[in-house]
């Protein structure tokens, strides 16, 4: 190379580096301005967010062009990290701008003094989880992926325990970073297997090995661990419902939105362009794995009472949601049908777009509530409509997108998703052909679910009247808050709105990795979206929301001009019942009782009802995740047997620690003898 | 679009605007007769909303501008509901914007906001009310949209219109899936429009309401727009099941004069399928909450099984 090319010559990847170096230094400019608040909440966080902006754009310029690799000499002599920017990863690098720059504006006006770790410390840990999950979508080599991968969770680890003085709070980061760790193990393996005894652990030389069924089926299976351990899906969801309620809200949007989002990129990666074939039954793999998940999520979620765990629960249904979309993906194209893989794997990248934008819109509006009330508990909530009706109008658009309602972003990637499920018939193998009605039965179950779900959290939180006293001191979010919420929430109508266009980007990843797109066939229909042909199915969001809005409008305009507008106000009616209070509502646990009845078997529950004598009746009710004890516990108890047995070598006395060197030194000895 | 397509759309906005609310009268009255009792006149439905349109609105101090929004959304998402399901003419440029699934995700819009309006004023009725209708609301999307689902296998087609003319077309060949699907489609039908063995429309019990706990807070204009919802919701209903499983007389694009003929036909097939939903309501009798869902999981498993159907014996 002849020095260095000055900026004129710059390709978009050298463009992405120079944004990630950006943020790194936003980062370490925190570290100057340890305990400056106002420095680091109006400036550093606020310039994150537009280098955000800015990788957002090089990315969708990156979605279009050929691939790009660069070879950077950092880390190890004879190990560079190798750098890759092609659609699938510039398609990831444009969510995690898109939705960083809109927790970033929003932590600009969220953190407050005094609350754990310092200010410029957060920001240096923040600056840097954005830039190793960055790093994981552009690496092109084991090595530097697995450096991002591992910065990636110990950042996230640290900005999990801000608050670490609550032990409660350590313990769900010390969860979280156990299974980080675990599945970790299982991605290197993956790993190990995929460069297949060459040595050579570049990307490159991965795509060129040709794999037996057999190692490509165990590396699938490793992948399936250590993304699933990352992503959240069942049996290795269980940090996920503690380490979201314990960081703070934008860790916890960004962790939901993105970081789990890394996690379906490593599968997809590994899935369909470091592995040379696709097996059928890997695809029934995921779509079980997924299903299950998305199922199990869901139902929890509808009886949770702690807001952020139920957002928690809602992730791992929507990721579980998105492995069955990429096992369905894995079906069609081991059979080679190109233009259904491409149906299925739009929807999945549809969806991670679009849950990238609304959860992270519902972490900050229940991190806006948290600051204005203190509460997380539904319990203590209610009415907030009134105090804080900004959050309120913000979170109901994110609501109606979770809960796949149409014209909303969450509910185009669920028709697209129950488009390909329909047009299955035609798989050569009668099996799965009768296995997919009830799979597309399960989504609809899981999206209707969602539902209730949604019903529950935004009802309780932000309607009704006030559960406590206080909450009528409760303020709305502030200029930065505002302004990060808002982005995020024009984002999701526009997802919900122009599917078309926003198709048109993820044609060119479908493209990379089943070689065919829907690009061509949507944009032939104007404002209809018609993933096959206009006969078959079409939906048009833009007309669809004009023909409610018109309606609307006409009834509403009617009314006034045939009859009246007249109104008053009065007290509540409620069947003429007038000592009503705020405690009479349906509280979260009521509202979760028919799902807790209907699904009984899905939890373990101790229920403790009170005897007509008691002088003082108290209802209790506790909801526990089966999984802790069939799998956990008994995981836990083996490990400390073991390591009491471990234990039993250290006796503490020097003779007996002298004696073992001595053991030791003849062993070998014998050995060197032989 | 062509200009004929125009018409019809107009023409089925009104005629569901219109002859939803003679529906509810004429369901009423049947129900009424059949029970020995004596028969409201025809046309009360009307009479009612106009009282209410001429009533103010009593709003309670604290509803926020949700409870105010919520059934002018109800209305708007119902009448696009009438608007996209064929039951005059297949001819219709609505129904473009919104296939079969796009139709089910309406109807979850429409149960959201009045659910979420029932929470806003915080009485315990209302609340009760929202609980219980996402609880019925979970178990009958998913049924439904098999219904729909069945019906798109057979036509190889989400839209609603495709399946129309391919149901319409056929020849009078027996479909095991579609007469699973029928069953199915019915129980969904009398849960999702608050009918007997689900609900009663006609008691404000506070232990056995549903609808009527949701709408409870409702007076004036507010609660004349979410009662015609409701007839236009039974009307929406109506047309699905006779566009699905009777869809003969359904005008088709290329035969403008049929769209005379459809409207009798219409009314004719209407009529009788009020008939029946009376004779369905008086012959059973409300059950428990707590069995609806294992009702709805029935209806459920049925529309699941008719898809199995389908793929077994017809393809």
């Amino acid at each position: 190379m002849t020095g260095v090319p000055g900026p004129a010559q710059w390709v978009l990847l050298d463009w992405v580096m120079v944004l990630l170096a950006a943020w790194l230094m936003v980062g370490v400019a925190g570290v100057f301005a340890l305990r400056r608040f106002t420095l680091v909440a109006q400036w550093l966080f606020p310039i994150g967010g537009a280098i955000a902006v800015a990788l957002f754009a090089v990315a969708l310029a990156g979605v279009f062009a050929p691939p790009q690799v660069a070879v950077l000499a950092i880390g190890l002599p004879t190990l560079p990290f190798h750098l890759r920017l092609d659609s699938l990863s510039a398609f990831f690098l444009m969510v995690i701008g898109a939705t960083a720059a809109g927790v970033s504006a929003f932590a600009a006006g969220y953190f407050r003094k005094g609350e754990g770790t310092p200010p410029g410390l957060m920001c240096l840990q923040y600056h840097i989880f954005l830039a190793a999950m960055a790093g994981v979508v552009l690496a092109d080599d084991a090595y530097a992926f697995m450096v991002m991968w591992e910065t990636m969770a110990l950042s996230s680890f640290f900005l999990v325990t801000t608050n670490h003085r609550i032990a409660e709070i350590r313990r769900a980061g010390y969860l979280y970073l156990l299974v980080a760790h675990i599945g970790a193990i299982g991605i290197l393996l993956c790993f190990g297997v995929l460069q297949a005894n060459t040595g050579d652990y570049t990307f490159a030389n991965m795509r060129a090995q040709h794999l037996s069924p057999f190692w490509a089926s165990v590396a699938f299976g490793l992948a399936v661990f250590g993304f699933g351990a990352k992503a959240g899906i069942v049996p290795l969801h269980i940090w996920l419902p503690e380490a979201h309620p314990a960081a703070p809200s934008p860790v916890s949007a960004l962790m939901s939105a993105v970081m789990l989002k890394t996690a379906v990129y490593g599968m997809l990666r590994v899935c369909f362009d470091l592995l040379p074939m696709q097996l059928w039954w890997w695809g029934v793999v995921l779509l079980a794995l997924g299903l299950a998940s998305a199922l199990f999520g869901v139902v929890f979620a509808a009886v949770q009472s702690d807001m952020k765990r139920l957002l928690a629960y809602s992730s791992i249904e929507n990721i579980g949601l998105l492995y069955a979309g990429i096992g369905l993906t894995v079906v069609f194209s081991a059979y080679s049908m190109k233009a259904m893989a491409a149906l299925a794997l739009t929807a999945s990248l549809y969806h991670v777009a679009s849950h990238a934008l609304f959860k992270s819109l519902l972490f900050l509006s229940t991190g806006a509530v948290l600051h204005a009330t203190a509460e997380r508990n539904l319990g203590k909530l209610g009415g907030l409509i009134r105090y804080m009706p900004w959050v309120a109008w913000a979170t109901l658009v994110g609501v109606l997108a979770s809960a796949g309602l149409p014209p909303f972003s969450g509910f185009v990637s669920e028709w697209l998703l129950l488009q390909s499920f329909l047009f299955t018939p035609g798989l050569p193998d009668p099996f799965l052909n009768m296995l997919i009605p009830v799979v597309a039965a399960l989504i609809a179950l899981v999206g209707a679910l969602a539902g209730y779900t949604m019903v529950k959290f935004f009802g309780v939180v932000f309607l009704g009247q006030p559960r406590e006293p206080k909450l009528a001191q409760a303020h709305d979010a502030g200029p930065w808050e505002r302004r990060g919420m808002l982005w995020l929430l024009l984002g999701t109508v526009a997802l919900g709105l122009f599917p078309i266009q926003f198709i048109q980007l993820i044609d060119p990843v479908t493209q990379q990795l089943v070689a065919a797109g829907l690009g061509a066939t949507v944009a032939t229909n104007g404002w209809l979206l018609a993933p096959t042909a206009i006969e078959r199915a079409s939906y048009g969001p833009v007309i669809f929301l004009l023909g409610v809005a018109a309606s609307y409008a006409l009834a509403f305009g009617l009314v006034r001009r045939l009859y009246h507008g007249r109104m008053r106000r009065g007290a509540p009616w409620d069947c003429g019942y007038p000592w009503q209070t705020a405690r009479m509502q349906d509280t979260a646990e009521g509202f979760g009782q028919p799902i807790r009845q209907i699904f009984e078997p899905f939890f373990r529950m101790r229920r403790e009802l009170p005897t007509p004598f008691d002088a003082q009746p108290r209802y209790r009710v506790s909801v526990e995740d089966h999984f802790w004890h069939w799998l956990y516990l008994p995981i836990a108890a083996v490990v400390m047997r073991i390591a009491r047995l471990i234990g039993l070598l250290q006796q503490g006395r020097i003779s007996i620690y002298l004696m073992y060197s001595f053991v030791t030194l003849l062993a070998l000895l014998l050995l060197v003898r032989r | 679009m062509t200009i004929y397509g125009a018409i019809s759309q107009v023409l089925e906005i009104a005629i569901a605007l219109t002859l939803a609310p003679l529906l509810t009268g004429w369901v009423n009255q049947w129900r009424a007769w059949l029970q020995n009792k004596s028969a409201p006149p025809l046309l009360q439905p009307y009479r009612l909303l106009h009282k209410l349109f001429n009533k103010e609105s009593l709003l309670a101090e604290h509803a926020s501008p949700l409870f105010r929004v919520a059934p002018y959304i109800v209305f708007g998402c119902m009448t696009l509901a009438c608007s996209i399901i064929p039951s005059l003419s297949t001819d219709l440029p609505l129904s473009l914007a919104a296939d079969a699934i796009a139709l089910v995700g309406l109807f979850a819009l429409a149960r959201v906001f009045i659910s979420l309006a029932a929470m806003d004023v915080g009485t315990p009725f209302g609340t009760m009310g929202a609980r219980r209708e996402m609880l019925i609301g979970f178990l009958a999307e998913p049924a439904l949209l098999m219904v729909f689902f069945s019906a798109s296998m057979i036509s190889k087609s989400t839209s609603l219109a495709t399946i129309v003319e391919t149901l319409a077309h056929r020849d009078l060949a027996i479909y095991p899936s579609l007469a699973f699907a029928g069953v199915a489609f019915t129980i969904v039908s009398l849960a999702e429009n608050a009918r007997v063995p689900v609900d009663n429309p006609a008691t404000h019990l506070e232990l056995t309401m549903v609808h009527e706990a949701l709408i409870l807070e409702y007076s004036g204009r507010h609660l004349a727009l979410l009662e015609w919802a409701a007839s236009l919701k039974l009307f929406a209903y109506s047309c699905a099941g006779l566009a699905l499983f009777f869809p003969w007389g359904i005008a088709e694009a290329h035969a403008p004069l049929e769209l005379v003929l459809a409207l009798p036909a219409l009314v004719g097939k209407l009529a009788l399928g009020g008939m029946s939903l009376a004779v369905l309501e008086t012959l059973s009798a409300k059950m428990r909450i707590f069995r609806v869902p294992e009702f709805l999981a029935t209806a459920f498993l049925l529309a699941v099984m008719g898809l199995l159907v389908h793929i077994l014996l017809e393809s």
